[in-house]
């Protein structure tokens, strides 16, 4: 999901609020304090944090890297184990097994099994390796305008929760009303009209 | 500003009408598209679309696809009350082409393939084109911004309700 990609998807942004102090300082900080961590031993399931436009499974944001021209670029990447369900039952089923033969018992209850199927989630996502995405983003400061390259809503969600917490700036997703109010150039008595609008019956 | 989940809600409607005032400009109005971009060379339906109809409170899909599609289906949609809710689009400027789909809801640009831009066979070369990439990816998004906002100021005015609605509908059934 990335600007370099042969078929490009996009959500655009409208960004709330400026930083102070120097903007590329301010977001390499940044940057380099929310990088995403390395969770092959973790037992989390999933990651989020940033990474580098030019190397995302090495992120390095020195040197100002992200600066491209007039834009920053980098991107989000979210590193999800997906442990097959399959893979879950078997090594229950297993373990289930073993546990009613250690103790000659016919039967385990209900929190027993469900004390074994977290203790085996848990070892099989320490040991299954997650799954990177990455998604590129452009962010022109100047006109407070971020293009992020995918339209998933739940790698949208990451990116706006990740951003404010990053930046100290809220993300404003450009819909139609959005873009209608924030873009459009509407006057006041535009915009008065505006939040009045209906479907026009007309057509229907 | 309205709450963002609510606002996304309330105002979906707008886009589907933006999508199918658009169809609408582009068989009927190129010289006035010209005149919102003046690059423009021309702006066709691609090879996609899609319809809805909510009438009587059920939901009925319609979706048009093929290169050199017939729209002649889209046009009985639209009488029957039907609104575009997403398009596939075409967009032309001189010695340039853009590809892309637009959906009605969110506005959301997908499927977008973009002019064609040097290789990146250097590290040295990534820059260039990173940049060339950026300028053609505002150029397709300042023409989406640069049409809704049209649409809107029309969309709020006294010439939607007393002409364009007329308009579009006996264009749709001519």
């Amino acid at each position: 999901m990335g600007l370099l990609s042969s078929r490009i998807s996009v959500t655009r942004y409208k960004v709330k609020g400026r930083l102070d102090g120097s903007v590329h300082e301010t977001v390499y900080q940044s940057l380099k304090q929310r990088s995403i961590p390395n969770i092959e031993d973790d037992g989390s399931d999933a990651i989020v944090g940033w990474t580098s436009f030019e190397n995302p499974y090495a992120p390095d944001f020195e040197g100002y890297s992200f600066v491209f021209g007039a834009h920053m670029v980098f991107a989000l990447r979210i590193d999800k184990k997906s442990i097959p369900p399959k893979l879950v039952r078997k090594h229950c089923t297993l373990e289930v097994a073993k546990r009613l033969a250690d103790t000659g018992r016919r039967y385990l209850s209900a929190n027993e099994k469900k004390t074994i199927k977290d203790h085996v989630v848990l070892t099989l996502s320490r040991r299954i390796p997650a799954t990177p995405n990455v998604f590129d983003l452009v962010w022109d400061y100047k006109e407070a305008s971020v293009w992020f390259f995918s339209n998933l809503k739940s790698a949208n969600e990451a990116l706006e929760t990740l951003f404010i917490k990053s930046f100290g700036l809220q993300l404003i997703r450009l819909f139609p009303y959005t873009t209608a109010d924030l873009i459009a150039g509407l006057s006041d008595g535009e915009r008065d009209l505006l939040l009045k609008l209906e479907q026009s019956q007309s057509e229907r | 500003m309205l709450d963002v989940a609510i606002a996304y809600r309330r105002y979906q409607f707008l886009g589907n009408e933006f999508l199918t005032w658009l169809w609408f400009m582009i068989e009927t109005d190129q010289n006035r598209l010209r005149q919102y971009d003046p690059d423009l060379l021309s702006l066709n339906i691609g090879s996609r679309m899609v319809f809805e109809n909510t009438r009587n409170n059920a939901k009925e899909t319609i979706t048009i696809k093929g290169d050199d599609a017939n729209l002649e289906e889209g046009l009985v949609a639209l009488k029957k009350g039907a609104v575009v809710t997403e398009m596939h689009l075409s967009y032309k400027t001189v010695g340039q082409h853009w590809l892309f789909s637009l959906k009605g809801e969110s506005l959301n640009i997908s499927n977008l393939k973009l002019p064609e831009t040097g290789p990146v066979e250097t590290p040295e070369d990534l820059e260039g084109v990173v940049i060339e990439k950026v300028y053609l990816l505002e150029k397709v998004i300042g023409l989406v911004n640069n049409l809704f906002s049209q649409f809107i100021k029309l969309r709020v005015s006294d010439t939607w309700r007393n002409q364009t609605v007329s308009r579009i509908r006996n264009w749709s059934v001519s």
